[in-house]
């Protein structure tokens, strides 16, 4: 690729993870981290192809750590990241009952 | 089957454009998970981009073979990764965050050292290129080690904190040797007694013990800042391998995530006064810096539950401050079932968070949320901070550091500065704590030995079980 092109996709991409970032709740922080770690699992693409390139076996095994390593990324990042952000769908729920009690009151 | 895996279509348009899609539903995902309304939504729209990029890459046409080891791969990681995440307790989630992300640190590592093993053994890349990989495989091994010594801080495997005279000239001239050995590296140096493989093995090795020697030092109370920062790192290495292997999607999935790590870390220092340079490098959250010796001044008043019951049970206001203790001890739902007894007689009760409480911002929010409090009781630091003098009871729940005031006025204490939750205005304190020792900084804390103090010594979870049970007698 060329340098020139790969900077502007530097920059470009820089901004935009800034952008979204910018604005965010301190609530949010946790899941954000979370979910921002899931994304850069994408390393699994590149381990896949650099195994997948890999000849001899010194290069096959590093490749296979690279693949295993990333998967890790993923799976567990997305799954620990689902499961937080489900709490926060839940808790929603309550809010009506603590209004009746905020009544009571 | 084959002639369609060979048809230029595949390789011209569809691989690239589900890439491109991926990459562009990544970046969506995580802005859908900055609000709390559509954050469900913006990971699951993430793991869809995920699947679909990974699902393309078995027919890339540069993958030419390897596929059984690479399903072993991710088979068996994933359903480890799974499992584990599955398992492991709501409370337990910043280091698990910390392991992952140390797994794609080292996984972009791992990818350099393919990637400058070919370049060495007669692939020609460039010296562009190599260097590019070379700055991928330092940032990914610090980030993977440093992750993995987070892990451990957090996980309670490693209390011991390292420090000795000179540390930081030690780790420079670490760090110094690994550049050297990293350039030679890149610039493919050869010679009889120094093979390529040696070189890089030499490289990767001085890197783990970098990040290990830089994490090492740095005490329990910054681990959310140091986390975020390795967060940061790894999507750097990812973006640069990314650049390397000329796959665009990661580029761009990978420095979204180091902009985005950046800034966060960014906003945690902030939240805690502290430039990142001071983090990283002052010992802070260590305890040796030491608290001020002129402490003998008070001493610890212990208050058994059925009086803190009735303190709270006729207070007017009460409010709660959660440290890491109640996540140690899994309090949250007990918190929650105190808080609605304590409303049906009346009591306004409502939660005070700071925002570096627990080990990671959010943490505490994300575990009250767990147990169902709701989000109109739960108040940022700035916009309850005036209103403890107002306050009949705080009750604070295994936290140290946020509520310590030499933060305030003792310019001699290691946190000084560091914004606090003005807990001793408060016309009475109940802290909620395991034993008499210090917090996970090791500062002392004149809040204990305060006048309107009281301490209600043991586990978080049955001590809010005893008061509750206190309440429902009155």
């Amino acid at each position: 690729m060329e340098i020139v092109l790969a900077l502007y996709i530097l920059m470009l991409a820089a901004v935009a993870g800034y952008e979204v970032i910018a604005k965010v709740p301190a609530v949010l922080h946790t899941p954000l981290m979370s979910g921002s770690n899931f994304i850069h699992g994408i390393v699994l693409v590149g381990a896949m192809v650099a195994l997948g390139e890999a000849s001899g076996p010194l290069e096959q095994t590093i490749g296979f750590i690279a693949v295993f390593l990333g998967a890790g990324n993923v799976i567990g990042g997305y799954v620990v990241t689902e499961r937080m952000l489900q709490m926060f769908k839940r808790s929603d729920q309550p809010k009506p009952a603590n209004t009746e009690t905020g009544a009571g009151v | 089957m084959s002639a369609w895996l060979n048809s230029p279509w595949l390789t011209a348009w569809i691989i690239p454009g589900a890439y491109f899609l991926a990459a562009l539903v990544l970046i969506l995902g995580l802005r859908a998970m900055s609000s709390p309304v559509s954050a469900r939504k913006g990971i699951v729209l993430a793991g869809l981009a995920m699947g679909l990029a990974v699902l393309v890459t078995f027919v890339h046409p540069r993958v030419g073979g390897n596929y059984l080891l690479m399903i072993i791969a991710i088979l068996s990681s994933g359903i480890l990764a799974w499992v584990s995440a599955k398992r492991v307790p709501m409370t337990d989630m910043p280091q698990m965050i910390a392991l992952y992300n140390g797994m794609g640190g080292g996984s972009a590592a791992a990818i350099a050292a393919v990637e400058l093993l070919r370049a060495g053994h007669g692939h020609e890349v460039g010296l562009l290129t190599n260097s590019i990989a070379g700055m991928g495989a330092l940032i990914g091994t610090i980030a993977f080690s440093g992750s993995l010594i987070a892990f451990a801080k957090l996980q309670g495997w490693m209390r011991k904190v390292w420090r000795f005279p000179g540390q930081q000239y030690l780790n420079l001239l670490l760090f110094v040797l690994t550049v050297i050995s990293g350039v030679l590296v890149v610039i493919g140096y050869q010679h009889d007694l120094l093979s390529l493989n040696m070189l890089l093995l030499a490289f990767f090795v001085l890197a783990l013990i970098v990040g290990f020697a830089m994490t090492v030092p740095i005490g329990g109370a910054d681990m959310p800042v140091v986390i975020s920062l390795y967060n940061a790192l790894t999507g750097l290495a990812v973006g640069f391998e990314g650049y390397v292997l000329n796959i665009p999607a990661m580029m761009i999935a990978g420095v979204v995530v180091g902009a985005a790590g950046t800034l966060l870390t960014q906003l945690m220092a902030k939240a805690m006064n502290r430039p990142l340079s001071n983090v990283l490098f002052s010992g802070f959250g260590t305890g040796d810096d030491g608290g001020p010796a002129d402490e003998g001044g008070g001493s610890m008043q212990a208050i058994e539950a059925v009086d803190g019951a009735i303190l709270m049970a006729y207070a007017e206001n009460v409010i709660i401050v959660p440290g890491y203790g109640m996540a140690v001890a899994q309090a949250q739902h007990r918190i929650w079932e105190l808080t609605q007894v304590l409303q049906k007689r009346g009591v306004r009760v409502r939660f005070a968070i700071h925002p570096v409480a627990g080990r990671m911002p959010g943490h505490m929010n994300v575990l009250l949320a767990e147990a169902g409090v709701p989000y109109d009781l739960i108040e940022d630091l700035e916009d309850i901070n005036n209103q403890f003098s107002q306050t009949d009871v705080a009750l604070v729940i295994g936290a140290n550091d946020v509520v310590n005031p030499a933060a305030r006025d003792d310019r001699s204490s290691p946190i000084f500065g560091m914004p606090i939750l003005n807990v001793d205005h408060a016309k009475n304190v109940i802290i909620i704590k395991r034993g008499r020792g210090t917090g996970f900084a090791g500062i002392e804390n004149r809040l204990f030995v305060g006048d309107n103090s009281r301490m209600l010594f043991g586990d978080a979870q049955k001590m809010a079980h005893e008061l509750i049970a206190g309440v429902k007698t009155l």
